[in-house]
This record gives structure tokens, C-alpha cells and sequence, in this order.
């Protein structure tokens, strides 16, 4: 067991950054074409001038991927992380599905790779050895050069590049089983450097030359549409070049700043169609919750048969709001549309969606629709959406210029798309032992991908065989569904449906524990007792790495030993995106509110590919799981989201931010997901820890509602 | 439209813009000065966070017209030879995620460090809770500005 090594890594890190030139991304074909260059796949160029450079297909939104992806590469290189440039591709034909979310893109792009990596390798040693006259097994690569140990040749993959491009690529290249020198090691983020001095670009940032600024109105009340609007005052107000519609429900201003399009556009007099929702609010969608027809409840996961257990039943309903992800960089996007062809520089986690959904509503073809990727001020699911990039479209369609659409915060929280309620019931029937018999857990919500119009697969959202599981080896289960519907947009935010199928089944985890008169630690440690694998779907979920975190966690947070008086204590875990996750969670109650002092966090990812990073990724998501446990919470009335800036919805700050600690169960399985595991634990766990110091059983989030 | 004078990062600059206008989209529009963000527009993430004339300001709710013949200090002119302090600070602790709120919160702390070179957590805490960081970094954020308290050591 490996605890994350900071001090170790501050010890040996280098300086930061090196090697690193974000490049837009260019057609692999015109590059392949150039002088020489040896570009074996679609991820990696070697040019005569020794310049390696990595293409990332993922999107940077701070999880990493500009540091991990060309680290995976480069291991099977044998190249130094410093000794590669790094290019993020834009949308693009040759990568697959190019979305980033799901806590995938490592999982996702683990083998390709390195096979990538690898593939240039073996040509690169074939091309030394076929120059030298030797055999090839006389050869070996390290950092980015071919070497004949024997006679202590030495030649640059620079220099070997011509030659290499003239073989053939192998298709099964070997790949590495372990020994590696860059994976597993700490090592710096190498868009740090231009993070820190300004310089970093971001989709808000991005300037094309003659652009004009864009804010746009839109229609706040949930399925609302303009009927007329009224430009006269808005076109008197400086720098503005156009005001016009741009789709049913929202109104365009353009300007020659950002600030005038923004002024001028709260001098726009708009007739809005409220439309069938205008009376919506947030206890009449809790309400038709708990009066859903529970008739049409689907089975999606079972063991055993829950009728024919008999004994004490205990029950309890859960339930969570909506949340809006909030990243800190507002909605944007720049786009030039020229005619027959359209650009756009977009922060976005789905390139592919912005070109074909672009392509489509302006009558153009994919191909006729370049999309590049800026960097992300963050993502946490809101650019899964590709809103923003239509809008600036559309925009510079209308105008036939180059654009820059800006949300504000408020359109950020009022127009976007939101974390679904739910509501949560289960019942347990304990044994005469104590110990759990039956455990069932329906939930009752609308279901994201339902409404965007993937149809619910074996009456189940088709997120939950990724974002879920069930762990615990109980004789008789049934997990169910009932999927509802609501009008009010909905989104994939951070952990998705692990927060809701987390917090509610773990909290009454606890609950069960506590009627059983155990320690909530011990209680899952004797359910998850016997070694054997849980079928959740395609993934099986294992005991023992479940057992192994929950200790790792127990031990580094010191849970057999007393806490300092008016301190408390809880405990969670659950595994979702393939991943085993458990959170400790140590508060104290001030006002009758919890003030937490520290979290210890572990995960069992498989191989971990960059500590460091693996740190701030659980830090984050723990942060994030906070925010979500104690305040995040989006109302609606009058059809409209009631919040609207950070004084309403309130992020954790620096003054409620505790201590997190981050470890890892080391393993040697192909990496799983590690952006969003921490999460779900962290709300019951909490609310266990409430439940120590105050007997209150939390059942509904937030917990300072 | 008025003309306002003023310095940015020790040059002399001027914005030909309505009086109104924020400095943060005169830094961002007409200097193109981006490493100052935009992120509520109300002052209250710390995103847009700027000196003037030494003083921490949000430049979303400061109207330029506030800031004729006042010096102003961005991310990119933090450090007078170099990076400041606390951004070599920042590199060594490799703060950052997204990055998007860090220059405000670098700018936030360079503010902190020049009124109390020596902090105490609880005085990190009070002073830099007026800046949101959505991707949690707010434990190396406090490690950064104790490393460059203590000159680049620790």
C-alpha cells in the first residue's frame, strides 16, 4: 500500500513544462506529406529535427490528459516526457469517439497509446539496425534515440525518422508489462508553466482577427420562446453591428466588445412565450416524484429473491435537487463562419457533437466544419453540451464574421443543464443474527440520456452500467428503476448517477449498521467478508478490493483510534467508472452545521499513471462532493431557475475546504477512471459523521437547505 | 467616447471606452491582456482579480473610469524580473487543474504575502476565501503560499 509521495516528488521533480507547444490541430495527411516525417499512427510525428511531438485526442479541462496521455505514450517510446511537444487534436476522424467524460480518458486511451508508442519504437529500432548491418535484437531504444550497446553507436529517432516512414507498421507491437520509468511516477503537469503566468489560452480568450463579441438573450423560463422583440434601444447603444434572432428562444447582440454586446443587450425589449412550464416549481417536481407510478419499476440489478425473505424490515426514502456544474469559466465559444466551410475554437468535451450538430444547422457537411479544442476552465459535464459552440455558429452565420459568443455566470446557472432529483426508497430485512437478509433500492428520476433522446436500454438510463454498482454480496437484492420525465434540462455532472445511487445506498448502509448496533467500518467489512465478484452489468466489482480500500482508508484515517473531543467520524465507499472509492470523512458541528476538518480518500484504480495528478483528481473530486453535500442546489419557480450567481450558488471556498489526504491501493490492472470515484462517498459519508455527532439522520441533500 | 489614461504592468496604456466599462474587459478586449479572467461579473469568485496602485481589486466591478491615472498590475506583469515568487511557488506545488481562477488567486496571495509575509493558515484562510477554485485546489494553493513565504524553501 502506497501512500501518494508528495514530498518525494517535489524531491525529484525537474523544471516543469519543458517541450510543451500546444499546436492547433492540423490534418495528419498535410503533415504525413512533409519532408521525412515518420508518422506511424495518427498520435505521434517524428520529425529530422528530433522534434516528437503527441497528439492528444481528449480534452484538457484539468484533469490531466496533457500530462498522462503523452506520459502512457511516450513509456512505450522510450522517449523522455521533456523530449516530447504535445498537440491537442481538434475533431477528427481518426481517433474514435473523441468525448472526454466518464472518467475514460486514460481508461480509453491506455492501449491505443501505447501501442502508438510502441509501434514507433520497433520501426525505429528495425530502421538503427537495418543502417547499422546488426541484428535488431542487438538493439534497444531510450530516450528518443536507437542504441548498439555493443559498439556504443548511438542515432537520434530524428535521425532515423526517413528511414523508420518506409517500413511497414506492425500491428501487435510488444507492449510493456510493467517495469516502467514514466508511469506510476509523480511527475509534474506539464501545463503548469503556462497556468501560472497568464498565458495559458482558454476558449474565452481566443481572439480570431475582425472578430465581434456576442451575448446572447435566452429564454429563462424552461421551454420558453421569443415572440417578438423590440431592437430599437439596443442597436442605439455603442459598438453594436447586429441584433437578431438566432433560434426560438434566443435573441443575438453583437457588438464590438464584450461589455457593449452585454449592455446592449439588457436594452433588449423581449415578448417571450412562457410556454406549459411557466407555473413549474421545485415541490411540485419533488411532489410528482413521490407520486410516480411505481408500477412500471425495472429490475436492473438482482441477486437472489428479495419475496422470500422474512424478518425485521427496516426502510427509508432519500432524495436529491438538481445541481448546475458551475465550471469557473462561463460559457463561450468563437466561431468563423466563411461561406462554404465553418471554424470554431471551442472549450468543449464533445468535438464531434459540435462539428456534426454545426454541420447540420447550417447546411454544411462534417468535413466542411473544422472544430478546435481550446483548453477548459473546467468541465465537470457542462461541456458535454455543445450549446455554445451552435450558438457562435449561428451567430457568425447571421453576420458573416468571425464571433465570440460569452455567457454570463447568470446564463451559465439559469440556461444550462442540470444534475437530475431523485428520489431514493429502500428497505432491508434483517436477520436474526443482524445481519442483512433482503436489500432493495429503487430509484425514481428522470433519466438524462431519456431526454436527450436515447431511449432508457432494459428500462434503465444507459449511463448506469458505467456510473453505478453494487458491491455488497447481500443473499437477496433488487435494484430498481422508474424512469420520469421533466422538462427541466438535464446534464452529466461530475460521478453522474453514482452521487445519487451513492449517497442514497450508503447511507442506509449506515442506517442498517446502526440498527444492527455496529461500527459502520466493521458492518461493510463483514458484508463484503467472503472473496468473490459482483456482476453489476459487464463489470465485476471484486470483495476484496473493496475490502482493501475500505482498510487503507480505516488505517490512514486512524479510525480505531479516538478522535479529539467534539470530533466525529464517517465512513463510505462505493465504485463506480470501474473504480473502488472510499472517503473518511472527520467533522465537527458548529452551529449546527457540520465544519469539516479532513478527509482521508482512497482509491483502487488499477495502475496509476500519474500520482501527482491521481492527488488533485481526488482532491477535486472530494471538494466537488462537498459542494454537492452541503449547498448545491438549483430550485425552480415560475418555470425558472431561481439561482443566479455564486452569492446563491455557493462553491466550497478556501474557509470550508478541509484537509484532504489521497492514497491508493496499488495495482497492476489496466488503469479505470479516477476523475470522478472519490465523489460518491464523500455525502454519506458525511452525513454518517453527522450522524455520530448528532443522531439526525440526513436523508435529503443539501444538508444545509 | 472618453479617452482614459492609465498604466498596466509599468507601461502607459489608454482605452478609448464608455466610462462604464469594466476594467477587466478593458485588460481583456482592448489590451488583450486574457490572463485575467472573467467569471461572475459581480465580484464575487476572485477570477478577475488585479492590483491597483498596489491594492487587490476586482477589475469585474471596476469601472475604468475608477482607474484614470492609477497603475495597474496583471498575471502577466506579476513578476518584475521573471515569475514572482508565487508562481515559482505555484509551479513547485503543481497547483493548478483547470487553471482558470489561478491568476486571481496568485494575484490574491501576491496582495496577502506583501501585507503579512508570514502567514498562518488561519490568515491564508480569512484572506484568501474571497477567490473560488471549482476544481478543489484550494490545499496546494495554501502549500504554494507558505512555500513562498518562506523564500521557495520548505
Amino acid at each position: 500500500m502506497t501512500a501518494l509521495s508528495r514530498r518525494a516528488f517535489l524531491g525529484t521533480s525537474t523544471a516543469a513544462g519543458a517541450g510543451l507547444v500546444i499546436g492547433f490541430y492540423l490534418p495528419r495527411r498535410a503533415q504525413a506529406e512533409a519532408e521525412g516525417v515518420f508518422s506511424p499512427n495518427a498520435y505521434l510525428r517524428i520529425t529530422p529535427d528530433d522534434k516528437i511531438t503527441v497528439v492528444v485526442a481528449r480534452t484538457e479541462m484539468g484533469q490531466g490528459v496533457w500530462t498522462a496521455l503523452p506520459m502512457i505514450l511516450a513509456e512505450e517510446l522510450e522517449a523522455d516526457l521533456n523530449q516530447i511537444t504535445i498537440e491537442q487534436a481538434g475533431a477528427s476522424t481518426l481517433f474514435g469517439d473523441q468525448t472526454t467524460g466518464g472518467s475514460a480518458s486514460v481508461r480509453t486511451t491506455w492501449d491505443p497509446m501505447r501501442k502508438a508508442g510502441a509501434q514507433a519504437r520497433e520501426m525505429l529500432i528495425t530502421a538503427a539496425a537495418t543502417q547499422w548491418g546488426v541484428p535488431r535484437e542487438s538493439c534497444k531504444a531510450e530516450s528518443a534515440s536507437v542504441i548498439h550497446s555493443a559498439t556504443g553507436r548511438k542515432l537520434s529517432y530524428g535521425s532515423l525518422a526517413s528511414k523508420a516512414a518506409a517500413l511497414p507498421v506492425p500491428d501487435n507491437p510488444p507492449l510493456k508489462k510493467g517495469d516502467y520509468k514514466l508511469i506510476g511516477k509523480s511527475t509534474p503537469r506539464l501545463d503548469t508553466p503556462s497556468k501560472v503566468n497568464g498565458s495559458a489560452i482558454y476558449g474565452i480568450d481566443f481572439r480570431v482577427p475582425g472578430m465581434k463579441y456576442a451575448s446572447l438573450a435566452r429564454s429563462e423560463t424552461v421551454g420558453g420562446k421569443v415572440v417578438d422583440f423590440d431592437a430599437s434601444s439596443a442597436k442605439q447603444m455603442p459598438g453594436v453591428s447586429f441584433v437578431g434572432r438566432i433560434s426560438d428562444s434566443a435573441v443575438a447582440v453583437v457588438a464590438d466588445s464584450t461589455w457593449n454586446a452585454l449592455k446592449a443587450r439588457r436594452a433588449l425589449k423581449i415578448t417571450w412565450d412562457e410556454g406549459p412550464n411557466k407555473d413549474l416549481t421545485s415541490a411540485a417536481i419533488f411532489d410528482a416524484l413521490h407520486h410516480t407510478d411505481e408500477s412500471k419499476a425495472v429490475k436492473f440489478f438482482s441477486a437472489g429473491d428479495i419475496s422470500k425473505s422474512t424478518g425485521k424490515q427496516i426502510q427509508a426514502e432519500y432524495q436529491l435537487p438538481f445541481m448546475a456544474h458551475a465550471p469557473m469559466e462561463p460559457g463561450n465559444c468563437s466561431a468563423h463562419f466563411r461561406g462554404t466551410e465553418c471554424e470554431v475554437w471551442a472549450p468543449t468535451q464533445v468535438p464531434q457533437d459540435c462539428r456534426d450538430t454545426i454541420a447540420r444547422l447550417l447546411g454544411l457537411k462534417p468535413e466542411q466544419v473544422k472544430v478546435n479544442i481550446t483548453l477548459l476552465g473546467g468541465g465537470f459535464g457542462r461541456r458535454l453540451e455543445h450549446d455554445y459552440a451552435v450558438e457562435a455558429a449561428l451567430v457568425s452565420k447571421a453576420i458573416n464574421a468571425p464571433v465570440k459568443v460569452t455567457w454570463t455566470r447568470e446564463d451559465d446557472m439559469r440556461c444550462s443543464t442540470y444534475r437530475p432529483v431523485s428520489l431514493h426508497k429502500l428497505s432491508a430485512t434483517i436477520g436474526d443474527d443482524g445481519w442483512p437478509i433482503s436489500f432493495t433500492h429503487r430509484i425514481i428520476g428522470p433519466s438524462i440520456n431519456g431526454q436527450k433522446g436515447s431511449q432508457p436500454v432494459n428500462g434503465v438510463d444507459s449511463d448506469f452500467p458505467d456510473e453505478a454498482s453494487f458491491i455488497y454480496p447481500i443473499p437477496n437484492v433488487s435494484l430498481e428503476s422508474v424512469v420520469t420525465e421533466t422538462p427541466v434540462p438535464l446534464g452529466w455532472m461530475r460521478s453522474v448517477y453514482a452521487l445519487q445511487m451513492g449517497f442514497a445506498s450508503e447511507s442506509f448502509i449506515d442506517e442498517m449498521a446502526v440498527a444492527a448496533g455496529k461500527d459502520p467500518l466493521e458492518y461493510r467489512l463483514h458484508l463484503l467478508s467472503k472473496d468473490t465478484e459482483i456482476k453489476y452489468f459487464d463489470t465485476s466489482w471484486n470483495t476484496v478490493r473493496m475490502r482493501n480500500v475500505l482498510k487503507l482508508a480505516a488505517e490512514k484515517a486512524g479510525w480505531n483510534k479516538p478522535l479529539a473531543a467534539g470530533r466525529y467520524r464517517g465512513i463510505a465507499c462505493f465504485g463506480c467508472f470501474s473504480t473502488y472509492a472510499a472517503d473518511v470523512v472527520e467533522i465537527s458541528m458548529e452551529n449546527d452545521a457540520p465544519l469539516v476538518h479532513r478527509i482521508v480518500s482512497v482509491v483502487d484504480c488499477g495502475q496509476v499513471v500519474n500520482p501527482n495528478i491521481l492527488e488533485q483528481q481526488i482532491q477535486g473530486a472530494v471538494v466537488f462532493g462537498l459542494a454537492n453535500a452541503l449547498r448545491a442546489q438549483i430550485t425552480i419557480d415560475k418555470g425558472r431557475v431561481v439561482q443566479g450567481n455564486f452569492d446563491t450558488y455557493q462553491p466550497i471556498r478556501m474557509n470550508e475546504a478541509p484537509k484532504v489526504e489521497g492514497y491508493f491501493v496499488p495495482g497492476t490492472e489496466p488503469p479505470t477512471g479516477i476523475g470522478e470515484p472519490a465523489l460518491p462517498p464523500l455525502a454519506p459519508a458525511l452525513c454518517s459523521a453527522i450522524y455520530a455527532a448528532t443522531k439526525k439522520r440526513i436523508r435529503a441533500l443539501p444538508i444545509l437547505s | 467616447m472618453p479617452n482614459f489614461t492609465f498604466r498596466v504592468n509599468g507601461s502607459e496604456k489608454n482605452a478609448d471606452v464608455s466610462p462604464d466599462t469594466p476594467l477587466l474587459w478593458v485588460l481583456r478586449d482592448s489590451l488583450q491582456l486574457t490572463g485575467t479572467k472573467f467569471g461572475c461579473g459581480a465580484g464575487l469568485c476572485g477570477a478577475c482579480t488585479v492590483h491597483v496602485n498596489g491594492a487587490l481589486t476586482r477589475s469585474c466591478i471596476t469601472p475604468v473610469s475608477q482607474v484614470a491615472g492609477k497603475s495597474i498590475t496583471t498575471i502577466e506583469g506579476l513578476g518584475a524580473n521573471g515569475l514572482h515568487p508565487l508562481q515559482k511557488a505555484w509551479i513547485a506545488e503543481d497547483v493548478p487543474q483547470c487553471g482558470y481562477c489561478q491568476s486571481g488567486q496568485i494575484m490574491a496571495a501576491a496582495v496577502l504575502l506583501e501585507k503579512t509575509p508570514h502567514p498562518t493558515d488561519q490568515q491564508i484562510t480569512d484572506f484568501m476565501s474571497g477567490n473560488i477554485c471549482r476544481c478543489g485546489t484550494y490545499e496546494r494553493i495554501r502549500r504554494a503560499i507558505h512555500r513562498a513565504s518562506a523564500g521557495g524553501a520548505k
